[in-house]
C-alpha cells in the first residue's frame, strides 16, 4: 500500500504537519491491555459503585430505576441499530427512520401535542432548547420559571441563556409546594413549569395556559418523570405549547445519569422553529411508503449560523430503546406500570402518615415521588436506611434547604412492600 | 400482502397498523400493596383515557424491530465511509463492560464516596484525553460534539468578559462543519466566514485580514474537512493570539492525529473530542455521542461544573465551587455510558495502538485517493490525512451526479460517503475509510467506484435511477418537506 501511495514509511504520511509541531514521543497513557485485562480493569471499577441492581432503591430526583423488559436490550444490541449513524441515506436507513417516526407518533400521543423531534441530549438541554424556541417564536426577552423545576435543569437553562441578554425570573412555590400563580407580564416569552415538580408534586395546570396566552406568551411544560405521562392529563390538553423532558424512564438504563433521552414536542404551527431532527413520511420512486429526514432547512448542516439549534448527533439509540419499551408495554402495560408507581408511592405515604417521627412535607397529589421530613437530619436518616440495605432518597438540603431535614423519596414499581415498610421505619429511626 | 419483496427482505408495517386490542408484550407482578383510585387521587390532573399506544405481543415487537434493523446499513455489515464521521469498528468489549451493573445501574445523585469507581474512571479518561490532545484539563460533561463546541465558545466568552472585554465575532473557515457557526450563533456571536485558499488551506493572510479587537475566537478543524492538515496552523494561532483572541479546535478529525500530533501543541486553546468518532463508541443511528471539551490552563477556571477533583485523602469528589465557571451544561455528568466505552478502547490500544490507529487511517485514505485519482476529479490534490474529497466534475458530460454515484454504491452494498460537503467543493464526495478496513476491502470498494464511473459513461440511466436493488427506490424528499407528515394518524383525521 505504501508503494501505491509513493511512500517509504508510514511516518512520511504525516510530513504535512510542520516538524516542530509533530509528536514523536510515546503518549503517556496506560500500556495496552488484552481484552481479558480490560474486562478485569473495568469490572473492578464497576464494583466500586453503589447501584440499583440489587433493589431497595428509593432515589430518583430526575433519574429513575424502572423495570426494563429483556427484549429492549436484546434488540438494541443488534449491530444494525448500534453501528449505523444519522440516516442521511434514507434508502439504507429505513430501520432507523421508521423507528424515529414511531417514536414521534407515540410521544405526541403521550404529551398531547402534534409534532415531536428525534431527541435532544437530555431533559435539561431540552428545556433550554424549548425556552430558546419560545424566545424565537415570540421575539421576547424574558422567561418565567417555576421554582418546581429540577435545580440542575434551571442551572443548564441559565448556562444556555447566559450572554443572550435574556432575563430569567422565578415563579415561587406556594405552601403546598405547587407553582404560585401570578400575573404574567406581556413581555414574557414563556412560562416553564415542571410536571410532576422536582419535589414530586402534581400540579393542577387548569387555566395556566390561558393566563400565559392572554399575555401573548407560551406555556412550556417540562415533564419531570416520563412514566407519569400515561396516568396524568397530557400537557397538551392543559394547553401547553411546548412539552420537553427526559424519557429515561422508558427503558433506558440510569447509567450514572447518561446517556438519557431528552425530548421536545410542539404544535405544527411552530414546527419551523423547532430544534433537532424530524422524520417525515414520503413515497419512493415506485410509490411505496418510506421515511426521510425532513424540514432540514432548520438545521445547522444547511442553515449554519441561522439554524434553530446547533444540535447534530442526538440520542438516537436511547430513542430506539424507548420506542421498543413503549411498543412492549403498549397501551395497557404502560398505564399499569404507571398505576403501580402511584399505588406503591401512596402506600409509602400512608405508612409515613401512620409513623411518628416522619411526615409528608406537602399535601396534595403526587406520582411516584414526594418530600418527607425526618426527625433528626437527612444524612443520618439515609445512613439508617443504608444499614437496612436501602438507598433512601435524596437529601433536599442543597436544593430546598428551607424545608428542614427532608428527603425526596421515590417509589417505583421495583419497590417491594417489605422494602417500603423497612424504609419508613429506618427514616423514622429513634422516634419509633 | 407478501411477507417479503425478495427472499428474506421483509416488509413490515408501522407498530400502529400491527396493533390488535388486548395484546401486550410485558406482564407485571401483581400489586403487593393496596390498590388506589387514581382518578380520586389525581383529581383534575388525572388522564381519563390511556394514551393511544399500540398493543402488541412480545414476539410481534421483537420481529418488528428485528425486521426494521435489517433495513439499515451498519459498520458491522461493511465499509461505511461517511466522511468526517469516523465510522470505525466498535469493539464488542466496550458493550460488555458498559452493561456492568456498577455502571448501568448507578445513579448520578449517589454520594461521591459511594461511586468512587465511576469517578476514578472519569478521572483517568480525562487524563488520557488531555495527554492525547496536549490540553491541560478536560470536562467530560458535553453530550455530543456540538455541545462541546458550545461549552468551548461559552468558556471563550467567559474568559474575555473576565478580562473586561466584550468581543462579538467568531471567525470560521468556509470549509467548517455547520455546527461551528451554529454553536457560535447560539451563544450570541456574529459569525465571520474566512475563505480557504486555492489549495484548500486556511492562509495566515486571510486570517490577518479579518482579525480585529472585536474577534473573540477562531474556530478551526485540523485536519480540515478536505482531509488536509492546516500547515499554517502555528502562524494562524499566533495571529489570533496576538490580537487577543483564542483558538477553538474542532476535534471531529482527531483520529488522524493520534500519537502523531497534539492540538494543544499546535496552539489550540480549547477543543472538543467526539468519542463516537475517534474513540469507537457506537454511532447508534444518530447518537448518543459524547463531546468532552479540553482546555489550556488559561481556560480551566471557566470549565463547566461539576469537575472531578481529588481530596486530600486521595478520594475523588465533585467540585461545584468554581466561581468563574460557565455553569452546568448537562442535567447529570454527561453521557457516561459512552465514557466507559471510550475508556475501555483507550486501555485496549495503549500508546502504540493509538498511533497505529492514526497511521492506518491515514494510509487507507491516501491509498483510496491514489487509486481513485484519475477516475474522479480531485479538487485539492495532495497528501491527505484521514479522508479524501473527490468531486463529480469528470462525470459532468454523462449527467451523472454525486448523488447518483452515492445511490449506486448502495446497490453494491456500500454506505455512500458524505456528499455535497464540504461546501467549498461542488459535488463533493468525502470518503473516510478509517483504520478498520483491510487492503482487500478497499480494493473492492475502489473497483466498485470504477465500475460506476464506467457505467456512468456507458449506461448513465442505470446510475441515475439507483438504487435499484433496495427494498425502496429513491425517496421523494421534496414531497416530505412540502406537506410534512410527522406522525402516524388513523385514516382521515
Amino acid at each position: 500500500m505504501l508503494a501505491v501511495v509513493g511512500r517509504d514509511d508510514v511516518a512520511d504520511l504525516f510530513e504535512t504537519i510542520p516538524e516542530k509541531l509533530r509528536w514523536s514521543g510515546p503518549l503517556d497513557v496506560q500500556a495496552a491491555q488484552s481484552e481479558l485485562e480490560v474486562e478485569r480493569t473495568l469490572t473492578a471499577l464497576a464494583a466500586r459503585n453503589e447501584n440499583a441492581s440489587q433493589g431497595g432503591w428509593f432515589l430518583g430526583a430526575g433519574t429513575y430505576a424502572h423495570f426494563v423488559p429483556s427484549a429492549v436490550d436484546a434488540l438494541v444490541s443488534r449491530a444494525e441499530l448500534t453501528t449505523s449513524y444519522t440516516p442521511y441515506q434514507a434508502e439504507i436507513s429505513q430501520g432507523t427512520l421508521q423507528t424515529v417516526f414511531e417514536w414521534q407518533t407515540m410521544l405526541c400521543a403521550l404529551t398531547g401535542l402534534e409534532v415531536a423531534n428525534a431527541s435532544m441530549y437530555d431533559g435539561a438541554s431540552a428545556t433550554a432548547e424549548a425556552a430558546l424556541m419560545a424566545l424565537r417564536i415570540t421575539r421576547r426577552q424574558r422567561v418565567l420559571v417555576s421554582d418546581g423545576l429540577h435545580p440542575h435543569t434551571r442551572q443548564v437553562l441559565a448556562t444556555y441563556l447566559d450572554g443572550l441578554d435574556i432575563t430569567v425570573d422565578t415563579l415561587p412555590l406556594d405552601p403546598t409546594g405547587r407553582t404560585a400563580r401570578a400575573a404574567v407580564a406581556d413581555d414574557v416569552a414563556c412560562v416553564i413549569v415542571q410536571q410532576p415538580s422536582f419535589l414530586g408534586n402534581v400540579e393542577d395546570l387548569g387555566g395556566f395556559a390561558e393566563d400565559v396566552h392572554a399575555a401573548g406568551g407560551l406555556l412550556v411544560v417540562k415533564v419531570g418523570e416520563a412514566l407519569s405521562l400515561p396516568l396524568l392529563r397530557a400537557p397538551g390538553d392543559w394547553g401547553a405549547d411546548i412539552v420537553c423532558g427526559e424519557a429515561q424512564s422508558f427503558g433506558v438504563p440510569m447509567g450514572f445519569g447518561g446517556p438519557h433521552l431528552g425530548f421536545l414536542t410542539g404544535r405544527m404551527k411552530h414546527v419551523r422553529q423547532m430544534p433537532g431532527r424530524l422524520v417525515g413520511e414520503t413515497l419512493d420512486a415506485r410509490g411505496k411508503r418510506g421515511f426521510v429526514l425532513t424540514l432540514s432547512t432548520r438545521e445547522q448542516h444547511i442553515r449554519r449560523e441561522r439554524a434553530t439549534s446547533n444540535i447534530c448527533t442526538n440520542q438516537g439509540l436511547c430513542l430506539t430503546m424507548a420506542t421498543i419499551y413503549l411498543a412492549l408495554m403498549g397501551r395497557e402495560g404502560l398505564r399499569e406500570v404507571a398505576h403501580q408507581n402511584l399505588a406503591k408511592a401512596e402506600y409509602a405515604k400512608q405508612r409515613i402518615r401512620e409513623t411518628p417521627g416522619v411526615e409528608l412535607v406537602f399535601p396534595g397529589p403526587t406520582f411516584n415521588e414526594f418530600a418527607v421530613r425526618v426527625p433528626d437530619d437527612a444524612p443520618q436518616a439515609l445512613a439508617r436506611a443504608r444499614e437496612e440495605g436501602l438507598v433512601g432518597g435524596l437529601d433536599l438540603a442543597a436544593a430546598h434547604g428551607g424545608l428542614g431535614p427532608a428527603l425526596l423519596v421515590c417509589v417505583t414499581e421495583l419497590a417491594q412492600r417489605s422494602e417500603i415498610d423497612r424504609l419508613v421505619s429506618a427514616l423514622a429511626g429513634a422516634a419509633r | 400482502m407478501s411477507n417479503a419483496t425478495q427472499g428474506f427482505a421483509y416488509e413490515e408495517a408501522l407498530l400502529f397498523e400491527l396493533s390488535r386490542p388486548g395484546r401486550r408484550g410485558v406482564d407485571l407482578p401483581a400489586l403487593d400493596v393496596p390498590d388506589v383510585d387514581a382518578k380520586q387521587l389525581l383529581g383534575e390532573a388525572f388522564r381519563a383515557e390511556p394514551a393511544d399506544l399500540p398493543q402488541l405481543s412480545e414476539v410481534d415487537v421483537v420481529r418488528h424491530f428485528t425486521r426494521l434493523s435489517t433495513w439499515n446499513a451498519a459498520v458491522d455489515l461493511g465499509l461505511y465511509p461517511l466522511g468526517s464521521c469516523t465510522m470505525k469498528y466498535n469493539p464488542k468489549i466496550n458493550e460488555r463492560v458498559a452493561r456492568l451493573p456498577g455502571f448501568a445501574w448507578a445513579h448520578p445523585h449517589s454520594p461521591a464516596e459511594r461511586v468512587q469507581g465511576l469517578l476514578q474512571l472519569c478521572h483517568e479518561l480525562e487524563r488520557s484525553l488531555a495527554e492525547i490532545s496536549g490540553m491541560d484539563r478536560v470536562s467530560l460533561q458535553p453530550a455530543a460534539g456540538a455541545q462541546g463546541e458550545l461549552a468551548g465558545i461559552m468558556m471563550i466568552r467567559a474568559y474575555h468578559e473576565h478580562r473586561g472585554e466584550r468581543r462579538h465575532k467568531v471567525l470560521i473557515p468556509d470549509s467548517a462543519h455547520g455546527t461551528n457557526p451554529a454553536s457560535a450563533a447560539l451563544n450570541g456571536y456574529d459569525v465571520v466566514s474566512v475563505p480557504s485558499g486555492s489549495d484548500g488551506l486556511l492562509h495566515p493572510e486571510a486570517v490577518e485580514e479579518v482579525m480585529a479587537d472585536d474577534v473573540a475566537a477562531l474556530m478551526i478543524t485540523n485536519p480540515n474537512t478536505l482531509g488536509l492538515f492546516e500547515t499554517h496552523i502555528g502562524r494562524i494561532c499566533e495571529i489570533v493570539h496576538s490580537g487577543g483572541g483564542l483558538v477553538y479546535g474542532d476535534g471531529a478529525n482527531l483520529n488522524a492525529l493520534l500519537g502523531r500530533g497534539r492540538p494543544g501543541d499546535l496552539g489550540i486553546d480549547v477543543m472538543h473530542f467526539n468519542l463516537h468518532k475517534t474513540f469507537s463508541t457506537p454511532h447508534g443511528g444518530g447518537g448518543p455521542g459524547s463531546g468532552p471539551v479540553g482546555v489550556k490552563s488559561i481556560l480551566e477556571p471557566f470549565l463547566p461544573v461539576p469537575v472531578v477533583a481529588q481530596a486530600e485523602d486521595g478520594s475523588l469528589e465533585w467540585d461545584e465551587d468554581r466561581p468563574l465557571t460557565i455553569g452546568r451544561l448537562h442535567g447529570n455528568h454527561g453521557n457516561v455510558g459512552m465514557l466507559v466505552r471510550a475508556h475501555a478502547y483507550i486501555l485496549s490500544l495503549g500508546p502504540e495502538g493509538l498511533r497505529r490507529c492514526a497511521d492506518m487511517a491515514v494510509l487507507n485514505a491516501n491509498y483510496l485517493l491514489a487509486r481513485l485519482r484519475g477516475a474522479f476529479h480531485v479538487p485539492y490534490d495532495g497528501a491527505v490525512m484521514h479522508e479524501c474529497v473527490l468531486s463529480d466534475r469528470e462525470l459532468a458530460a454523462t449527467g451523472v451526479t454525486t448523488l447518483d454515484v452515492a445511490k449506486r454504491l448502495i446497490d453494491h452494498g456500500y454506505h455512500p460517503p458524505t456528499i455535497y460537503f464540504p461546501l467549498v467543493v461542488a459535488g463533493a464526495l468525502m470518503i473516510e475509510p478509517t483504520e478498520s478496513e483491510s487492503r482487500e476491502g478497499l480494493d473492492r470498494f475502489v473497483e466498485t467506484l470504477l465500475d460506476i464511473v464506467r457505467e456512468a459513461h456507458e449506461e448513465p440511466e442505470k446510475v441515475r435511477s439507483a438504487p435499484n436493488r433496495t427494498r425502496l427506490a429513491r425517496l421523494d424528499e421534496t414531497r416530505a418537506a412540502r406537506k410534512p407528515v410527522l406522525r402516524w394518524q388513523p385514516e382521515d383525521v
